[in-house]
């Protein structure tokens, strides 16, 4: 009989995309070593969040914001009654923030994340979908506690799928405090990016018990700009065209 | 309206279908229509209504409210008053929604994009598909195990199973069974640390218990019994999986075990 062949799935079949990050390649560790995330990265700012929304949130939406700034440390909900992203920047720049979450809502639920990191740096614009609140995840978790999580980022291979991971990186203040024993994890499937807040507990050499707790949702990558968030003059690193980029079933972008 | 339809001719005065507002009906005629913002009073007079082409003359108003309003009074001097007053009041009411149009545009616009469904559905069942290939849960475990054997966590976690080893091969039976009890305590010290942090999945455990006994006093041979505790039991780890940790470890050899009554109370004393 012929030996068991390796089955085909997407990820096999994945069409080689040539932005694939090498983890020795050079021009990559200069990049980062001075993009906007550097400064983060070399421990120099702190992270501080300003989580907000769009004009009206809506009671899902609230109540996501809240969950979302328990397992974000040092972030901080404020509402926007009809206040200008363009006027709001620079305050927020003034006050020390250095990352910008603005969850966009429809119809009730959340739909949209926009992710700036402040100091002039890149922004992000998702597409959210499959929001699961805390009360409708089926565990039996408390709350997450006031440690600073570890992060988990996967899949994140192409030059794109880098610098979105560095951006979320940057969310979490650098030094985990492992007694919390809490991990949050980005994980990116075929250009969706999964979030997932986890309680890990060990329970010997080999095995791990893992209780989600905290929100989780799916994010897809919609566009991403260079500096702050403006939608007409801002220039645009990457936009999700539909056309062009959906056309094959096994090329993925992140 | 109920009394009243609506014209559909774009030059009609009042926007009602009567006998005295038709742009139709009346030979001499006049509106007050706006063009990309600027507003034009357009008229219809008895000597044109043979050349439809030449048929409504326009005339440019004023910018300025109380000037334009002027001007129609001068172009419509010796026109009926019923023509005339609704002519300037359409010309109010025209300035007044180009106000608001400007001051709007000023705030922040709202822009709809419209959803289309294929797409909506496409992306939907790819999410799914890449949710199932994803494999989160094992994904994180095996990450956060990776990160336990390149020794991020430092000194926290001691399962020092290495060092054990090495002491058994290098050393005799006496150190075999000192390390042995040193392995038990440390299991018995992982034990309690479950006991003390999952007390309520215990709770939980001594429900599943109940109706572990239930499912006993319904069937009839321990066979039976016995595939439906090890169903349960399986189940109970599926759907648990997260609280069932400690106590899990401590129910599955019971499992194995063939006569049910013998598991049913040594489980609870456990417990307890």
């Amino acid at each position: 009989a012929p030996p068991k062949a390796i089955p085909k799935t997407i990820e096999n079949q994945r069409v080689y995309d040539e932005t694939t990050v090498d983890p020795n390649d050079e021009e990559v560790a200069f990049d980062e070593a001075t993009d906007e995330f550097a400064p983060y990265f070399n421990r120099q700012t702190v992270p501080k969040i300003l989580i907000t929304t769009s004009d009206r949130p809506r009671g899902r939406t609230v109540r996501f914001c809240e969950q979302l700034a328990t397992v974000i440390p040092n972030s901080h909900v404020y509402y926007r009654r009809g206040l200008a992203l363009k006027r709001i920047i620079p305050q927020c720049i003034a006050r020390d923030f250095t990352d910008l979450i603005v969850i966009n809502e429809d119809r009730k639920i959340p739909n949209g994340l926009v992710l700036s990191h402040l100091p002039d740096g890149p922004t992000a614009h998702f597409r959210m979908s499959s929001v699961r609140l805390r009360k409708e995840i089926k565990r039996k978790g408390k709350e997450p506690t006031e440690h600073v999580p570890e992060v988990i980022l996967n899949n994140f291979t192409t030059r794109l799928g880098h610098s979105i991971g560095r951006m979320f990186a940057a969310l979490f203040p650098h030094d985990p405090q492992f007694i919390g024993r809490q991990v949050a994890t980005f994980h990116n499937q075929r250009d969706y990016i999964f979030f997932r807040f986890h309680r890990y507990i060990f329970k010997s050499e080999k095995k791990v018990g893992i209780q989600e707790l905290g929100p989780r949702f799916t994010l897809k990558l919609r566009s991403l700009q260079k500096g702050t968030f403006d939608s007409k003059f801002g220039e645009y690193e990457w936009i999700h065209k539909r056309r062009e980029m959906d056309t094959s079933r096994r090329k993925f972008h992140l | 309206t109920k009394t009243q339809n609506f014209c559909r001719n774009e030059y009609n005065l009042t926007g009602l279908c009567n006998r005295s507002s038709c742009p139709l009906a009346n030979s001499q005629y006049a509106t007050v229509r706006e063009e990309k913002g600027r507003c034009y009073l357009y008229m219809k007079t008895i000597e044109r209504a043979a050349f439809p082409r030449r048929l409504w003359e326009r005339v440019l108003l004023n910018k300025n409210y109380e000037k334009a309003l002027e001007e129609i009074d001068e172009n419509l001097i010796y026109w009926p008053r019923f023509i005339r007053h609704k002519c300037k009041q359409r010309f109010t009411k025209i300035t007044q929604y180009l106000i608001r149009i400007r001051k709007l545009t000023l705030r922040r616009q709202r822009k709809l994009v419209p959803l289309r469904r294929k797409i909506e559905r496409r992306e939907n069942r790819r999410e799914e598909k890449a949710l199932i290939a994803a494999q989160l849960d094992s994904a994180i475990e095996k990450e956060l195990l990776e990160r336990l054997k390149q020794d991020t966590y430092g000194d926290i976690y001691n399962f020092p199973i290495h060092a054990f080893d090495k002491a058994l091969q290098q050393q005799d039976a006496e150190s075999e069974s000192d390390s042995e009890a040193e392995r038990e305590e440390e299991e018995d010290d992982d034990e309690d640390v479950d006991k003390r942090e999952f007390v309520e999945a215990e709770d939980s455990e001594l429900s599943d218990f109940e109706d572990m006994d239930k499912l006993e006093t319904s069937s009839e041979e321990e066979q039976e019994g016995e595939e439906e505790v090890e169903r349960k039991g399986s189940h109970c780890k599926s759907k648990g999986k997260t609280p069932l940790k400690g106590p899990a470890r401590r129910k599955r050899p019971h499992i194995e075990i063939e006569y049910e009554e013998e598991t049913e109370p040594s489980t609870r004393t456990r417990a307890a």
